[in-house]
């Protein structure tokens, strides 16, 4: 897929990337997704994804511990907004810094090791945040109950100004929830999104992706890949912290359970089930997931008996009873399946798909460029 | 494509695509229904939407899924189809069995996961995409906070399902949200009475708490009666929810000297520490010359039903079971008992009286505005739901009843039948002030969402 860029059809990309993400209300709404809440999941876990691809994509790293760096950025937003104030803005700068920093520390230690070593080492360091902040840090974290915005918390800026409403991030007067809130996280998914698309093409991201490809010949030639890999590993790690800045800032409470390591198996997922290594492909997989998990698990029988109400009776109920095992709390089965299929059959993810299909039109006008074909996907 | 592909440079592109989304956006800025209606999810047209939010995964699954029985029998019954079950006995007779408002309820539901994170996505699915008017449910109080305050925030009324920290209509009490459940503070006062007749004034506690806000609570209020009683506290452990082996944390009870050993566990956990403390044979032990004893402070009969023979004997509070004889308990077995078989449990019956309760306020403030449905609650007297007289506080949304401390029965007569009723604790024993020091909190105003 990446056999033709420029500069001219990267913009061109981009410009239809942004319409797309901006537009989501609209064309999700037939498939019932078009409500803020999931939207804002979307832009956010797509901003995940996006940024764990660029350590797991271009470099082949995998690292299992993710959700720690979501963690500290969850945490750090709302200490901002309890010290500083509702803005938005500083939580999510802060929280960059601090997951940036954390991430130096964990990648500077992780990344002595490659493969499977460095996935467990980076695990091993989420679970130990995990359980600190269920534990120790309970102070910091408030533990099981998840860190809030109390209305006796100092907040510097706007402390003084505050009635007794609900406590609100608030960018200079527009509340940051519904549409609101989902336009600022979509604006920062486009942001992180152009800069992710910059770095795919920069000589950074080739270096990368050589890391990925040989190490060993890499070092022959007289590269040190470490730098590379930890400037990766840390630029991921603050693309996760401003997804778990963006969490808090749609909804101020961090709690513990987002650093589980059950999280960072999540955004494994979406990565592989999208496509690694594509611009694009961790998006779909994130927003794929975020569906399955807000839509299909609140599905029961009484949506099901809706569905199948136009089948008569005797067929109706045994395909009620078989469907249902597979919603409604069994949409993890149906994700199972759904991957596995993936895995075995499209092993380049969703992308590869995707590029399959459009082989599949593209031979039948001969070699040509098809130069009137609606903007690529990619 | 071909309208700008002259003058092709970056600038136009992204000015071009720019435009074009911002127009595509604005549509959805007006079909929003936050904007026109007088409140949030304002009903149109012959229903009206309640969202049932309960775990259906995870340590408190077997609860969720009580929950979700009893909700589908209050619509039920609140829809006129069945025996009426408890609006029969219900004081007020403001639901006629034709729905509320002359609407029909219907409802939707959600999986909490027993997660903060989990559950408030799936609340704001019901208000945003479903456009529930209110939510109810949740069997973890962590949950129900997290749950409680999103609803405050969002304008639409939550009426809490098992939660039993004092927090929730303590410290982190809110305007929109209400709470049938009795919590830890009444646990402990009705607990320690019959404590002291048991077990005597000289005991040494250790506690095994579960590590969210629920066993903070509760650690709290059983040391603060139970030292009034002069017990001492040897150790309080915290667990992690949902840990599965507790072997590690109950080795050293052995070795610590302490004579009782107070679990605030609930659900599985509770299931899996007690069974496990049973097997290191703590029950047999002799501590200072003294019989060891256990005391679950919460427990309910699914629970029992878990732990099997482990449970008998062992002392703990319920907010309401089974076997209770009054007229609204008797009718509400009997519906629940018809529709699925078996006798409801607690959380099943505190849930039942929650959207009861929500649906007659709604007809008798003849609006499902949240502010005027809040004020048609707020310091409601009723009886007849099967806990006796009961009123819902306006200062902190409490409801204040009865308390049963109950025992694991030596001879159960069936499966079900596994709690013993020791002792009916009166209302004015366990009542205290809203602005008592451990529970002082400020409900702020009432929010529509308008």
């Amino acid at each position: 897929m990446a056999t033709q860029t420029s500069p001219m059809r990267d913009y061109i990309f981009f410009a239809v990337f942004a319409v797309a993400v901006l537009t989501m209300p609209v064309w999700l709404e037939p498939i019932g997704a078009g409500y803020p809440d999931l939207l804002q999941k979307f832009a956010i876990f797509g901003l995940f994804a996006t940024g764990f691809n660029l350590l797991f994509g271009l470099t082949g790293y995998l690292s299992f511990g993710h959700a720690a760096f979501l963690g500290v950025g969850s945490y750090t937003a709302v200490w901002t907004f309890k010290l500083l104030g509702m803005n938005p803005i500083p939580a999510a700068i802060m929280a960059v810094i601090a997951s940036g920093l954390f991430a130096l520390a964990i990648g500077y230690v992780s990344l002595r090791r490659s493969g499977i070593y460095f996935s467990i080492l980076t695990l091993a360091f989420a679970q130990m945040s995990y359980n600190l902040a269920y534990s120790v840090l309970t102070p910091i974290t408030n533990g099981e109950t998840g860190l809030r915005v109390l209305q006796s918390d100092p907040r510097l800026f706007d402390g003084s100004t505050e009635s007794d409403g609900p406590l609100l991030s608030n960018l200079f007067g527009i509340e940051m929830t519904g549409y609101a809130g989902f336009y600022f996280c979509a604006v920062v998914l486009l942001i992180g999104f152009f800069i992710a698309q910059r770095i795919f093409r920069s000589p950074f991201g080739i270096m990368l992706r050589a890391v990925k490809t040989n190490q060993n010949r890499m070092t022959y030639t007289g590269l040190n890949p470490r730098p590379y890999t930890l400037a990766a590993f840390v630029i991921s790690g603050m693309y996760a912290g401003l997804a778990g800045a963006l969490m808090c800032i749609t909804d101020p409470l961090a709690g513990a359970e987002r650093m589980q390591w059950t999280a960072s198996g999540e955004i494994v997922l979406m990565t592989i089930l999208g496509g690694a290594g594509t611009l694009l492909g961790p998006i779909f997989g994130a927003a794929l997931i975020k569906y399955f998990e807000n839509i299909f698990s609140a599905f029961n029988e009484q949506t099901l008996h809706e569905i199948f109400g136009f089948l008569p009776d005797w067929i109706e109920y045994p395909i009620v009873s078989v469907s249902s095992l597979f919603v409604g709390e069994g949409w993890h089965l149906t994700l199972g399946v759904l991957f596995m299929l993936i895995v075995i059959f499209l092993p380049g993810g969703l992308m590869e798909g995707i590029a399959r299909i459009r082989k599949l039109f593209r031979r039948k006008p001969g070699k040509a460029e098809p130069s009137g074909a609606a903007a690529p996907a990619e | 494509m071909s309208l700008i592909r002259k003058p092709l440079n970056r600038r136009s592109i992204l000015r071009a695509g720019a435009m074009g989304g911002a127009a595509l956006a604005t549509p959805t800025v007006f079909t929003s229904s936050a904007w026109s209606a007088p409140y949030l999810n304002e009903p149109k047209g012959g229903e009206v939407t309640f969202g049932f939010n309960v775990p259906q995964t995870g340590a408190y699954a077997d609860e969720g899924a009580d929950e979700l029985r009893a909700y589908q029998l209050a619509v039920k019954h609140i829809n006129g189809e069945g025996d009426g079950g408890m609006l029969n006995t219900f004081s007020s007779k403001a639901l006629g069995g034709n729905g509320v408002n002359g609407k029909k309820v219907a409802y939707v539901t959600g999986d909490t996961q027993t997660k903060s994170d989990a559950a408030r996505a799936s609340a704001k699915r019901m208000i945003e995409k479903d456009g529930a008017i209110m939510i109810t449910g949740g069997s973890s109080s962590g949950v129900a906070i997290a749950v409680q305050s999103l609803c405050q925030e969002a304008g639409v009324i939550f009426m809490a399902g098992l939660t039993h920290s004092n927090d929730t209509t303590g410290k982190d009490r809110r305007a929109n949200g209400f709470r049938h459940f009795f919590n830890t503070e009444m646990t402990g006062a009705a607990l320690a009475p019959v404590l002291k007749n048991a077990f005597g004034t000289d005991r040494k506690a250790y506690h095994l708490t579960a590590d969210y806000t629920w066993g903070w609570s509760q650690e709290g209020s059983i040391k603060k009666y139970t030292e009034a009683l002069g017990w001492n506290t040897v150790a309080a452990v915290r667990t992690p929810l949902g840990a599965g082996d507790f072997s590690q944390y109950l080795t050293p009870v052995l070795n610590s000297g302490a004579d009782v050993l107070v679990l605030n566990h609930y659900g599985k956990d509770m299931v899996n520490s007690l069974t496990q403390a049973v097997q290191f044979g703590l029950r047999e032990k002799q501590v200072n010359g003294k019989q060891f004893e256990i005391v679950v402070p919460l427990f309910s009969r699914l629970m029992a039903q878990g732990a099997g023979d482990a449970i008998k004997g062992i002392f703990g509070s319920t907010n309401w079971n089974w076997s209770l004889q009054d007229e609204g308990s008797q009718a509400f077995v009997k519906s629940f008992g018809q529709e699925y078989g078996f006798p409801p449990s607690q959380a099943a019956h505190t849930c039942y009286a929650q959207a009861i309760l929500y649906a007659d306020a709604c007809q008798r403030a003849g609006t499902f505005e949240p502010c005027a449905v809040a004020a048609a609650l707020e310091d409601y007297e009723f009886d007849g739901l099967g806990n006796g007289p009961t009123l819902y506080r306006g200062a902190d949304h409490q409801c204040f009843k009865d308390v049963l401390v109950v025992k694991g029965k030596e001879n159960p007569s069936s499966q079900f039948d596994l709690l013993e009723v020791v002792e009916i604790t009166p209302r004015a024993q366990v009542e205290y002030a809203p602005d008592m020091e451990d529970v002082k909190g400020d409900l702020g105003t009432c929010n529509n969402g308008a």
